[in-house]
């Protein structure tokens, strides 16, 4: 503290002597490293106040009074200085714990892309935050059936994550049941009735594929409608199916409706993050995404998710603002 | 020497006794202007909090001048509803003056060494320590 105070005087004693903005300069390069040192305002008006003393000895008592008033009140300031700093700490704390608990997220909501000659799976989800709210589950425990269930969760951040590791292990508890679609989604809405709060919503679109017949069936819980491209039309079809969303009420009946996947067909699965457009209504932006998708076509599955997450990307401007999630299954 | 005065706070201007009380011996241990302007100030919060949370209660101040220690012990005394929540009271943010940096957390800050002890509808006691 001394060292400082004497350096302090000499870059004010040269002030004092000659204006100039190289000494002014100095002054301040010189207040960075007293805040390095977390030295507080109170301290360096004290520290101005003692130095203005020792090189001008005949300066007037109403001056010296005055700093002394001005260290006074300016402990104030000092003190919420130093609040948020210790806020800031705190701050930086919890992004550290935020970035292993988005860690800990991915690693348990990992799930397997099934590997079958019956057909081309490709798969993206991309997160707007740290938290994934977009959650895509494959099951594939024989050779008869890839199911798959693409999930939202209305509500972002923590809350959604851990609602999230909830919807993984009731489909989890379902594995081995290969289940029809209708089935699995009142099992689903049963558990998290029963156990969300009432605010968390879920929406999830379930598929399954019976690779034998080459039929897909569906159903959803108040989810983004599929598309369903016939090579055969050379056009796309809604896939939609009335639901609730998952939570709501208990006891709720879904019903599941099936298609026939044709060489060349192609089913996109996807949530709110790809269809919601800023500016545009649904309508226009299940155009544009039908037009990507015939430009597509000829891609694999997993290039044709990516190409289309590029291209929406880049007419969003860059600014998509939710989970982006698209699974696609290809014949 | 160890000598302790007390000031009853019962009015807001029992808050300024207790700030110059507090200052006359910070002054007379030969505090620096900062730490005088400091624990002025912690006498100030803990006062005032008497007066505000407890409507009365006292502040004793101990001048403590010997040969291996020199400073001062401020305990802050009432009688009022107590503190319900004694962790969240110590963290910052929680004061209703909401990032004014000033409350117990600054209190804490200001002083070497802070305890407090609380019981509901008993009342609060506050001992604070600087060393010079
Ligand atoms: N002596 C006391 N008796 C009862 N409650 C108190 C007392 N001192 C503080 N409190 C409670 O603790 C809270 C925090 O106090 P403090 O940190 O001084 O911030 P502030 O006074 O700005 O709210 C107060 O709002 C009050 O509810
Ligand atoms: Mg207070």
């Amino acid at each position: 503290m001394k060292e400082l105070q004497a350096q302090y005087k000499r870059i004010l004693a040269d002030y004092v002597e000659s204006q100039t903005e190289r000494n002014l300069y100095i002054g301040q390069n010189f207040i960075r490293q007293l805040i390095q040192k977390s030295v507080t305002p109170e301290e360096i008006i004290n520290i101005h106040k003692s130095s203005m003393e020792e090189i001008y000895p005949e300066i007037p008592p109403a001056v010296s009074h005055g700093y002394d008033f001005l260290i006074e009140v300016m402990v104030h300031f000092g003190l919420t200085l130093r609040e948020h700093q210790s806020l800031l700490e705190h701050q930086e704390e919890l992004r550290i714990e935020m970035n292993v608990a988005a860690k800990i997220q991915n690693m348990l909501l990992q799930t397997e892309m099934p590997k079958t000659n019956a057909l081309d799976i490709g798969h993206i989800s991309i997160p707007i935050r740290k938290m994934n709210g977009d959650y895509v589950h494959f099951l594939h425990n024989d050779e008869d059936y890839v199911s798959v269930g693409v999930i939202d969760v209305v509500g972002k951040g923590v809350p959604a994550a851990l609602c999230m590791s909830m919807v993984k292990y009731g489909l989890d508890t379902l594995e081995y049941t290969n289940g029809e679609p209708s089935y699995v989604l009142e099992v689903l809405n049963r558990i998290i009735e029963r156990s969300v709060d009432d605010s968390m919503f879920v929406s999830m679109f379930f598929g399954r594929f019976d690779c034998a017949r080459n039929i897909f069936t569906y159903g959803s819980a108040g989810h983004e409608p599929a598309l369903h491209y016939k090579a055969s039309e050379g056009k796309f079809h809604m896939l939609e199916s009335k639901g609730l969303l998952l939570g709501v009420m208990p006891d709720v009946r879904y019903s599941q409706h099936e298609v026939e996947l044709e060489e060349g067909d192609f089913i996109v699965m996807m949530t709110d993050g790809v269809t919601e457009f800023r500016n545009q209504s649904e309508l226009d932006s299940r155009k544009v995404i039908e037009a990507l998708l015939l430009q597509l076509k000829d891609l694999s599955a997993q290039e044709m998710c990516e190409q289309m997450y590029q291209e929406l990307k880049k007419l969003q401007e860059l600014a998509l603002d939710d989970d982006f999630t698209v699974v696609i299954f290809k014949k | 020497m160890s000598k302790k005065t007390v000031v009853d706070i019962v009015t807001e201007w029992d808050i300024v006794a207790a700030r110059q009380l507090g200052r006359n011996i910070t002054k007379e241990l030969g505090f620096d202007t900062v730490n005088q302007a400091r624990i002025t100030t912690a006498i100030s919060e803990l006062a005032r909090n008497i007066y505000l949370y407890a409507r009365a209660g006292e502040i004793e101040i101990e001048k403590v001048d010997t040969e291996d220690k020199k400073g001062m012990i401020i305990i802050a005394r009432d009688k009022g509803p107590g503190i319900e929540d004694v962790h969240k009271v110590m963290e910052d943010g929680y004061s209703t003056s909401g990032g004014l940096g000033a409350g117990l957390p600054g209190v804490k800050r200001l002083m070497d060494h802070i305890e407090l002890k609380t019981s509901i509808d008993k009342g609060t006691v506050i001992r604070v320590e600087k060393w010079l």
